[in-house]
C-alpha cells in the first residue's frame, strides 16, 4: 500500500512537472505576449501543485469523524471556498458591467476595463468559475456519500479542482486581455479549451470509479443528472470548440464551421451550457440536499426516472429557439420551438419532485431559512422554465429576442435558480464539512435571503419592462406607416430601468458578501452565534448523536 | 427493461445518456451540411480582404457581438429599419459567425455605406460626440494601434484551411493588400479591387500607419454590401 502511494505521488509531480515544463516552453518560445503570460500562469499553478503533492500535504490519512468510510473531503473543501470567492468576483464584474450600461463613462476608456470584454469575464466567472466550484463540491460530496466509498484516485480528485481553477484564471485573465474566440459562453480559446478537456476526462473518470466502488447497489437519482451534465458537457465543448490555432505558439484560431452552421453549433451548445451545466447538475444539488436538509424522502421515484430522462433528451433540441426568424432554415427553427415548449412538462416534473419533498415538512420554510433559500430557488426554477418555452414560441421571441426580457430571463434563472440553491448547498456543506455543530449565524442567512431575493425582483422585474418596452419600440409605426422610434430613442428609455437593475444587482453583491462572512467565521470555528436557531441537520453528521 | 437494471450500472446509465442527448444535435446540425437550399445560391459573395478581415478579428476581440448582432431578420419592422433580410450566404466565411443575441446596440449587418468613414472614426474614438444618447464605450486606442502588416498571412492560410476559398494569389499578397486598401488611386489598390471587388478603399482614419481603426472601418464598411439583391431570387432556386 505505501509502495502504491509513493508511485501515485511520484507520478503526480511528474505529471505537475510536464505541465510546468510547457508553461516555461510558452513563455520561453512564444511571441504572443498573452501566451507568455499565460504559460507563465500554467508553470506557477503546476508547481504549486507539486509543492503541495511532495510533502503529501493534502491526503487526510485519518478517517472522516463519525463515519467508517475514509471520506476525501480536502478537494471538496476547496471547491466550496472557491465557488465563495468566485461568485463574489463574478457578481461584482456583473454589477459594474450593469452600471457601466446606465453610465458608460465607467468603461473608463481603457481596453481591459470596456463592456465587451468584461461581459464574458462576468459570465465565465458566474456559470464556470462560481457554478463549476459549486458542482465539483456538490458533486464529490454526493457521490462519495451516497456511495459510502471514497473518492476513486489519491490525487485525481485534487487534479479536478485546481486543475479546473487553473482554466479558469486563464480564460478569465485571457478576456480582459482580449484573447477571445468569440462565440458567446465558449470564449475560451484553443489551448484553454484543450487544458479543460484533460481536467473533465479525469473530472469523469473520478466520478465514475467512485460509482464502481460504491457499496449501495443502486445509483442514486442525484447522481443520474451528475453523470448526464458530466458527459453532455464533454460532448458540448468537444464539438462546439473545433477550432484551428493560426500557429501552436500563438493564441489566435479560427472555428471550423461558418455561418449558419457556425450558429446553429453555438446554440446547440449555448442552450446546453444551459440545460446541462446550469439546470440538469444543480437538479443533481436538488436531490440530495433538498431531501437531506428536509429530512424528508424525495416526493416521487417514478417521477424522478420519467422527468430525467425526458427533461436530457429533450433539451437538446431546444437551440435553434436562440435563432428565430434568422438565416437558420425554418424547419430547425421549428423543431427547436416544439422542444422547447414540450420541455416545460419534465422542467415542472422536477420543480414539483423538488417542492413536494417539502411535503408534511412545510413549516421548515419559516424557521429554517436554508430550507427556504432552497425551495424558493426551486420555485424561480419553475418561473423561468414556463418564461423559457413561452419565449421560444417565434411570435413571442420576435418581440423579446435581441431586448433586455431575455436578460431578465437569464437572471430568474441564474439568480433565482442556481445561485440560491448554491447558497443553500453552501450553507449546509460548510458546518458538514469543517465538523461544526452549526452555521456561525443562522440570522446572517436570513439577511442574506432578503437581500437577495429583493434584489433579484428588482432586477428581473425592471429588465421584463425595458426589454418588453424596447421590443415593442423597436416595432412601432405612426399613424403614416414611418417607424416611430430611431434606434438610439429606445437606447435613451431603458436608462433608469438600467439603474433599477443594477441597485438589484448591487443588493445581490452584498449578499454574497453576507454569505463569505458567515462561512469564513463558520470555517473558523467561531461559537455559533444562534446554533439553538438551527435545526439539528445543520450540525455535522458526527456532532447530531450528541445534540439531541 | 427494468430501471432498476440502469440504476445499479454505472456504464449503462452513462452510455444511454450519451445515446440519448445526442440524437437531437445529430438531427438538428448534421443535415445543414448537406441539404443545399441551407445556403442561398447568390452572386457578389467573396472572401474578406485582409484588412476586413484584420479588422474582424478586432470586432471580436473587443466583444463587439455582445451588444450588435448582424442578422437583419424577416420581420417588417427590422427590414423597414436596417435593410432586406439577411441571408445564410452572406455568412458563409464568417469563422466564427456573428450574428449575435442582443442589441445594446443596433443591428450592423447591413452598416456598410450608411455612415461616412469620418462618422465611424469620430464615433469609435468616442460616440458621444456625434450621438450624445450613446452608452457605447470609447474605443480611442483602435488608432493609436498600428498594425502589424504580416500578421495577415497566417491567419489567412488559416482561414483557407477550414474552408475560405483565399487563393495562393491572395495570401501571398496579403501585406501589400492591407497597405494597398488605405491608398486610394494607387497601382496596388487597383489590384486589391481585381482581388477583391467591391471593398472600400480610402484612408480610413486619416493617419499614415495602417491602424486597427482603419481595419475596423474598412470591416464595418464593407458589411451587408457584398450580395446583389437585383440579381436575388428568393422564390426559385432559393425557397426555403
Amino acid at each position: 500500500m505505501a509502495e502504491r502511494r509513493t508511485f501515485t505521488d511520484v507520478l503526480t509531480v511528474l505529471v505537475a512537472v510536464a505541465f510546468a515544463a510547457v508553461g516555461l516552453m510558452y513563455l520561453v518560445l512564444s511571441p504572443d505576449p498573452v501566451m507568455k503570460f499565460h504559460g507563465t500562469v500554467l508553470a506557477l499553478s503546476a508547481i504549486i501543485a507539486a509543492l503541495f503533492v511532495l510533502p503529501n500535504k493534502l491526503v487526510q490519512p485519518f478517517s472522516t469523524p463519525g463515519s467508517d468510510v475514509d471520506y476525501c473531503d480536502g478537494p471538496i473543501k476547496f471547491a466550496t471556498i472557491a465557488a465563495v470567492f468566485w461568485g463574489i468576483a463574478g457578481f461584482i464584474v456583473g454589477d459594474l458591467i450593469a452600471w457601466q450600461l446606465a453610465f458608460p463613462a465607467l468603461n473608463l476608456d481603457l481596453p481591459w476595463t470596456s463592456f465587451g470584454r468584461l461581459r464574458p469575464l462576468h459570465t465565465s466567472a458566474v456559470i464556470f468559475a462560481f457554478g463549476g466550484n459549486v458542482l465539483l463540491a456538490t458533486s464529490f460530496y454526493v457521490v462519495q456519500r451516497t456511495s459510502h466509498a471514497r473518492l476513486a484516485g489519491r490525487w485525481a480528485p485534487w487534479f479536478v479542482v485546481w486543475g479546473y481553477n487553473t482554466f479558469i484564471v486563464i480564460a478569465g485573465t485571457g478576456y480582459l486581455l482580449g484573447v477571445t474566440e468569440g462565440k458567446e459562453y465558449a470564449e475560451p480559446e484553443w489551448y484553454a479549451d484543450l487544458f479543460l478537456t484533460i481536467v473533465w476526462v479525469v473530472y469523469l473518470l473520478v466520478f465514475l470509479g467512485t460509482l464502481m466502488r460504491r457499496r449501495e447497489p443502486h445509483i442514486y437519482v442525484a447522481n443520474w443528472f451528475y453523470i448526464a451534465f458530466i458527459v453532455t458537457v464533454a460532448m458540448l465543448h468537444l464539438v462546439n470548440n473545433v477550432t484551428l490555432p493560426v500557429s501552436l505558439l500563438e493564441s489566435k484560431s479560427y472555428i471550423a464551421y461558418s455561418g449558419v452552421q457556425d450558429a446553429m453549433t453555438q446554440w446547440w451548445y449555448g442552450h446546453n451550457a444551459v440545460g446541462f451545466f446550469l439546470t440538469a447538475a444543480f437538479l443533481g444539488i436538488m436531490y440530495y440536499f433538498v431531501p437531506k436538509r428536509a429530512e424528508r424522502p424525495v416526493y416521487s421515484y417514478k417521477l424522478s426516472i420519467v422527468h430525467f430522462w425526458t427533461l436530457i433528451f429533450l433539451y437538446i433540441w431546444a437551440g435553434p429557439h436562440h435563432l428565430h426568424y434568422t438565416a437558420l432554415p425554418d424547419w430547425t427553427q421549428t423543431l427547436g420551438m416544439t422542444f422547447s415548449v414540450m420541455l416545460w412538462m419534465p422542467s415542472w416534473g422536477g420543480m414539483i419532485n423538488g417542492l413536494m419533498t417539502l411535503s408534511g415538512a412545510w413549516d421548515k420554510l419559516r424557521t429554517d431559512p436554508v430550507i427556504r433559500l432552497m425551495v424558493v430557488s426551486v420555485a424561480f426554477y419553475g418561473m423561468s422554465t414556463f418564461e423559457g418555452p413561452l419565449m421560444s414560441v417565434k411570435a413571442v421571441n420576435s418581440l423579446s429576442h435581441y431586448t433586455d426580457w431575455t436578460i431578465g430571463h437569464v437572471h430568474s434563472g441564474a439568480l433565482g435558480w442556481v445561485a440560491m440553491i448554491s447558497f443553500g448547498a453552501i450553507y449546509c456543506l460548510v458546518p458538514w464539512l469543517w465538523n461544526r455543530k452549526a452555521l456561525y449565524s443562522i440570522k446572517l442567512v436570513e439577511w442574506h435571503f432578503w437581500t437577495s431575493t429583493i434584489g433579484i425582483v428588482l432586477y428581473i422585474t425592471s429588465m421584463w419592462v425595458s426589454g418588453i418596452m424596447q421590443g415593442l419600440m423597436w416595432r412601432a409605426y405612426d399613424k403614416l406607416g414611418f417607424l416611430s422610434y430611431s434606434f438610439v430613442e429606445t437606447v435613451e428609455a431603458m436608462h433608469p430601468y438600467y439603474i433599477i437593475r443594477a441597485t438589484g444587482g448591487a443588493l445581490f453583491v452584498v449578499g454574497g458578501f453576507i454569505m463569505a462572512y458567515n462561512v469564513w467565521r463558520t470555517i473558523r470555528g467561531d461559537e455559533p452565534v444562534d446554533a439553538h436557531e438551527q435545526p439539528r441537520v445543520a450540525a455535522a453528521p458526527a456532532l447530531r448523536a450528541q445534540m439531541i | 427493461m427494468n430501471h432498476g437494471t440502469i440504476e445499479r450500472n454505472s456504464i449503462l446509465l452513462l452510455v444511454l445518456c450519451l445515446v440519448v442527448v445526442s440524437i437531437g444535435g445529430l438531427v438538428q446540425i448534421a443535415p445543414l451540411y448537406w441539404i443545399d437550399s441551407t445556403i442561398e445560391k447568390v452572386q457578389g459573395m467573396r472572401p474578406y480582404t485582409p484588412l476586413e478581415q484584420a479588422g474582424r478579428d478586432v470586432y471580436i476581440r473587443e466583444g463587439c457581438y455582445l451588444c450588435h448582432s448582424q442578422m437583419v431578420r424577416t420581420l417588417r419592422d427590422e427590414v423597414e429599419r436596417y435593410g432586406h433580410y439577411s441571408l445564410a450566404a452572406e455568412s458563409m466565411y464568417d469563422h466564427p459567425f456573428q450574428w449575435g443575441s442582443k442589441r445594446t446596440g443596433p443591428d450592423l449587418a447591413r452598416v456598410g455605406g450608411k455612415y461616412s468613414d469620418k462618422w465611424h472614426v469620430e464615433h469609435l474614438n468616442n460616440p458621444r460626440a456625434v450621438v450624445p444618447e450613446s452608452i457605447m464605450p470609447s474605443y480611442s486606442w483602435l488608432g493609436q494601434t498600428p498594425l502589424d502588416l504580416s500578421m495577415m498571412e497566417p491567419r489567412m492560410k488559416t482561414l483557407a484551411t477550414v474552408g475560405v476559398p483565399y487563393t495562393d494569389d491572395m495570401i501571398a499578397n496579403a501585406a501589400a493588400d492591407m497597405k494597398a486598401q488605405v491608398s486610394p488611386d494607387s497601382k496596388e489598390a487597383k489590384a486589391l479591387l481585381a482581388r477583391y471587388p467591391k471593398a472600400k478603399v480610402a484612408n480610413f482614419d486619416g493617419s499614415d500607419e495602417v491602424t486597427e481603426l482603419d481595419a475596423v472601418v474598412a470591416y464595418l464598411q464593407m458589411l451587408g454590401t457584398l450580395v446583389d439583391f437585383a440579381k436575388f431570387d428568393a422564390s426559385g432556386p432559393n425557397l426555403r
